[in-house]
C-alpha cells in the first residue's frame, strides 16, 4: 500500500545513511529536522537520530574498516575522553544557552569549512 | 597529544548536546593531526559507536525513543550507508574534503543564524508532548 508518510521515514533513512558514510559523520544533522516534520518531539527527535545514526555507525564503520581507510587503535584511544565529554555535556546542557553553544559551534564549522575550501 | 584528548572530549560534549559533534574530531584530526579526510572519518564512526550506545540506552530507558516509527528508517539507512562508503571510497579524499567543507560552512552558517524562538519552541513541545503521549 503506497503511504506518503511511511515513504518519507524510508527517504530520511536513506538519506542519513548516504551522508553518514559519505562524510563519516553528519547523518545526525540530516536526521534530526526530518524526524521533527514527522510529528516527534524536539527531544524525541535528537533521541531517535542518535538511535538511527548509530546502527548505519557500524555498519559504515566496518565498510571503512574493511576497506582499510584507519587504524582501529586511532579511534579507541580517544573513545574514554569522548565519553567523558559526553557526561559533561549532559550536565552542561541544563546550563549553557542553547544559542550560545550554536553560534560557537557555527562559527568553528565557518572557519573551519572556509579554510578547508581554499587549502 | 594532549590537544587530541581534549579534541575527542569536546566531540564527545558537543555529540551529547545533539549538535553535530562528530564533525568537530574530522576537523581536528585532517587539520591538525595529519589524517587523511577518509582516515579521519572512519576514526570518527568508530569514535561515535560507544557514545552513541550509552546515549540509547539512556534514551531508552527514558522511553524518548519510539523503536517502532523509526525501524524502517534504519532498514533503508543501511542500504544509504552502504551506497554513501562505496560513494566516498570512489570519490577519494580530496573531493570528499571539499564536499566535506561545503557542507559544513553550510551547516556553520545555519548554526550561526539560528534563531531560538522561545515561547514558539516551548509551544512547540508543549503540543508535540501532547502528541506524543496520544500516541504512546
Amino acid at each position: 500500500m503506497f503511504n506518503i508518510k511511511k515513504l518519507y521515514i524510508y527517504c530520511l533513512g536513506v538519506v542519513t545513511g548516504i551522508a553518514n558514510g559519505l562524510f563519516g559523520s553528519g547523518g545526525g544533522i540530516i536526521a534530526v529536522p526530518m524526524l521533527q516534520k514527522t510529528g516527534i518531539s524536539v527531544k524525541k527527535s535528537h533521541a531517535a537520530s542518535i538511535a538511527v545514526t548509530l546502527p548505519l555507525s557500524v555498519v559504515s564503520a566496518v565498510f571503512y574498516s574493511m576497506k582499510g581507510t584507519f587504524q582501529w587503535k586511532d579511534a579507541v584511544v580517544l573513545i574514554p575522553f569522548g565519553l567523558i565529554g559526553a557526561v559533561i555535556g549532559g550536565f552542561l546542557i541544563k546550563k549553557i544557552s542553547n544559542k550560545m553553544l550554536r553560534r560557537i559551534f557555527g562559527i568553528i564549522l565557518i572557519l573551519a569549512g572556509g579554510r578547508m575550501l581554499l587549502k | 597529544m594532549i590537544w587530541l584528548y581534549i579534541a575527542a572530549l569536546l566531540t564527545g560534549v558537543f555529540a551529547s548536546l545533539g549538535v553535530g559533534g562528530g564533525m568537530i574530531l574530522i576537523i581536528y584530526l585532517t587539520m591538525f593531526a595529519g589524517e587523511d579526510q577518509l582516515s579521519a572519518q572512519g576514526i570518527n564512526l568508530l569514535f561515535f559507536i560507544p557514545i552513541a550506545v550509552l546515549s540509547v540506552i539512556i534514551h531508552t530507558k527514558n522511553r524518548f525513543i519510539e523503536w517502532g516509527k523509526i525501524i524502517p528508517a534504519i532498514i533503508t539507512g543501511i542500504i544509504g550507508a552502504i551506497a554513501g562508503t562505496f560513494l566516498a571510497e570512489y570519490l577519494g579524499s580530496v573531493v570528499i574534503r571539499k564536499i566535506f567543507a561545503g557542507f559544513i560552512l553550510l551547516f556553520g552558517i545555519r548554526e550561526l543564524f539560528y534563531k531560538e524562538k522561545e515561547s514558539a519552541t516551548s509551544a512547540e513541545n508543549c503540543s508535540s508532548c501532547k502528541q506524543d503521549s496520544s500516541q504512546e
